[in-house]
């Protein structure tokens, strides 16, 4: 669970010369960029200590295939076949002959080397403009051994933000609710793992129902709902030590957590005699505030980045629909009027959308609006669907799918699916269990 | 005008019977369970003793109690009164086509609204706490609207 630090020796990024290539991530992508990721070179001394301490080998070949894996599940990259590549890595590393990367088509070309180094992993790694026959960034740095695939998430990073101008999401993390058993008695796990799947770490036992963990702006804490001794509360747990806390001391049900931008402050919904409102406690004054105060149910409550503004959803004009107010529970504005119910709002980190689950004529949506209710845009259309969360770089919506089940249970499912902003890319996040409630961590290594 | 309405509602009597035979054995069966989309059915349903069942079922939506809701309640009341010892939990529970979120203040909506019926009958609040499971825990695992409807409910449970 320990997040290690990463130590970077040294990081140059070459001057941006002119007609470099450049990836649009603003539309579907239908002609993806050819790029050769040459595995990292190992000499043979390293190899050998990273198989003893790892018990893996070639560990640099395992660094560019987690490379490889993060630029394809974007659909914005096309990794070629290692099979084609005619100059060796280590050759590669030092000076590529772009004829050669021309040749299999490769547009860009990422090579690199391993090295054991007093018992640290050394990474050093460079992308090339292949038709330019320009380098667009070289980088090192040392880290633990068993850090190597976070090594590839922040190579993939590095290389996302280089070529398409923003910033990546690969050194990230999901936390979710890992399901199992029959829908009746159906047992939820608080679990963790990395964004490409690998890594998944179970937080909670399943002794007790959990559900909606978020990640707090430091990822370090998840706020969650536990029917811990059947008192459903929210509840703050500690990642790295494993400490467990309820959040304040409610007479009643509360949900529905997330935090405010600044860490400080945890907002949720407080259920009391057939009344949801919104509250807001300061994690270190322990000072509990009333947000809203409404007869209506008022939940899902969601800051702006800026912490300004929250988006919450509420059934006060008789259905559930869209809401905007400023952080003090003042100017309450409605914001959806499209036809049906619309729930989960979740404010983009940059600040300029809304994403939401709606739902009209028997079918869930997962959509997108602007934070004055305009725009609004429908991505993915399934039997059930809802939750969505946004990568750090709002360019991804994860969210989770429940299939049908006939009239004995069978053919029930819960499963993580992530979608990109432009309505592309539609994918099935694997997941050991099944799984439900994602809520995508921001860069770990920043 | 009078003849018009006679003849509209003769015509409309005799799409309804013409629609109602020519729906299978099936559907009837699920109608007869069903009320508007408010289960009417037994099947899932248990007594606290005889003669008190021990839920109330909801429309979509909605906390409304029904008429068949405030007779259960009743019965309920009457028992409470006669066994004044006795405590309750009221679990308010939703159908799986909602939000997770928005499910959780549903259920507690249903079972306050059961809670308030009762007490209005003359049971302490104090003998009487709530919690609801939002869609986390259906009786009926199906995916179709006779589930979902014994799914929206709010049960009684004794709590010693």
């Amino acid at each position: 669970m320990k997040l290690i630090k990463i130590l970077i020796i040294f990081f140059i990024i070459t001057t941006k010369s002119f007609a470099l290539i450049e990836v649009d991530i603003t539309r579907g992508n239908l002609n993806p960029l050819p790029i050769a990721v040459s595995p990292l070179f190992a000499d043979k001394d390293s190899n050998k200590n990273f198989s003893e301490e790892l018990k893996i080998d070639n560990v640099g070949e395992q660094i560019s295939e987690v490379v490889e894996n993060n630029l394809k599940r974007t659909g914005l990259f096309n990794p070629l076949e290692r099979k084609a590549f005619l100059q060796n890595p280590d050759l590669a590393h030092l000076k590529p002959r772009f004829e050669d990367w021309t040749l299999i088509k490769a547009q860009a070309l990422v090579t690199g080397q391993v090295k054991f180094d007093n018992g640290k992993l050394r990474v050093e790694f460079r992308l090339w403009d292949v038709l330019a026959a320009k380098e667009m960034i070289a980088l090192a740095f040392t880290t633990v051994p068993n850090n190597w695939r976070r090594v590839g998430h922040i190579i993939s990073d590095k290389i996302y933000e280089r070529l398409t101008g923003e910033k990546g999401y690969f050194d990230t993390r999901i936390i979710y609710v890992a399901e199992q058993g029959p829908k009746t008695k159906r047992i939820k796990k608080l679990a963790i793992m990395d964004q490409d799947s690998f890594n998944t770490k179970y937080l909670t036992l399943g002794n007790e129902l959990v559900l909606t963990p978020r990640f707090n702006p430091t990822n370090q804490m998840v706020t969650y709902l536990s029917y811990f001794k059947n008192l459903p509360r929210v509840y703050l747990l500690d990642i790295e030590t494993g400490i467990q806390e309820v959040v304040g001391d409610f007479p009643g049900m509360t949900f529905a957590p997330r935090f405010s931008p600044d860490g400080k402050k945890i907002i949720m919904s407080f259920a009391k005699d057939g009344n949801s409102d919104i509250y807001t406690m300061n994690l270190e004054s322990r000072i509990v505030e009333r947000i809203t105060n409404h007869p209506s149910i008022d939940t899902s409550p969601s800051y702006s980045p800026d912490g300004k503004y929250i988006t919450f959803n509420s059934d006060r004009s008789g259905f559930q629909q869209i809401y905007v107010m400023k952080s003090d529970g003042s100017k309450v504005k409605r914001i959806s009027f499209g036809k049906g119910l619309y729930g989960t709002p979740v404010w983009s980190p940059r600040g300029d959308l809304i994403a939401f689950t709606k739902l009209h004529k028997g079918k869930f949506y997962i959509g997108v609006m602007r934070t004055d209710g305009s725009g609004e845009r429908l991505l993915t259309e399934n039997y059930y669907q809802e939750a969505p969360s946004w990568s750090p770089n709002g360019r991804v919506l994860i969210f989770y799918r429940e299939t049908k089940s006939n009239s004995k249970g069978e053919g029930f499912s819960a499963k993580l699916w992530s979608i990109d902003l432009t309505g592309y890319n539609e994918r099935q996040v694997p997941t050991e269990t099944d799984g439900s409630d994602p809520s995508w961590s921001s860069l770990l290594s920043n | 005008m009078i003849s018009n309405k006679i003849l509209k509602n003769i015509f409309l009597a005799f799409l309804l019977s013409f629609v109602l035979s020519a729906c299978a054995t099936q559907t009837k069966k699920v109608d007869s369970q069903m009320q508007g989309d408010v289960y009417t059915g037994t099947d899932t349903v248990e007594y606290l003793a005889t003669g008190v069942p021990d839920r109330v079922f909801f429309a979509t939506n909605e906390s409304v109690l029904t008429t068949a809701s405030r007779d259960t309640l009743r019965k309920q009341a009457s028992w409470l009164r006669k066994n004044p010892d006795i405590t309750v939990v009221l679990e308010g529970h939703a159908d799986e086509r909602g939000t997770r979120e928005y499910n959780l203040a549903l259920g507690e909506r249903r079972a306050n609204s059961a809670k308030d019926y009762l007490m209005t009958y003359g049971i302490s609040s104090n003998r009487i706490s709530v919690i609801s499971y939002g869609k986390e825990r259906p009786v009926d695992s199906g995916s179709n609207p006779l589930a979902w409807s014994k799914n929206r409910r709010s049960v009684t449970v004794k709590a010693n």
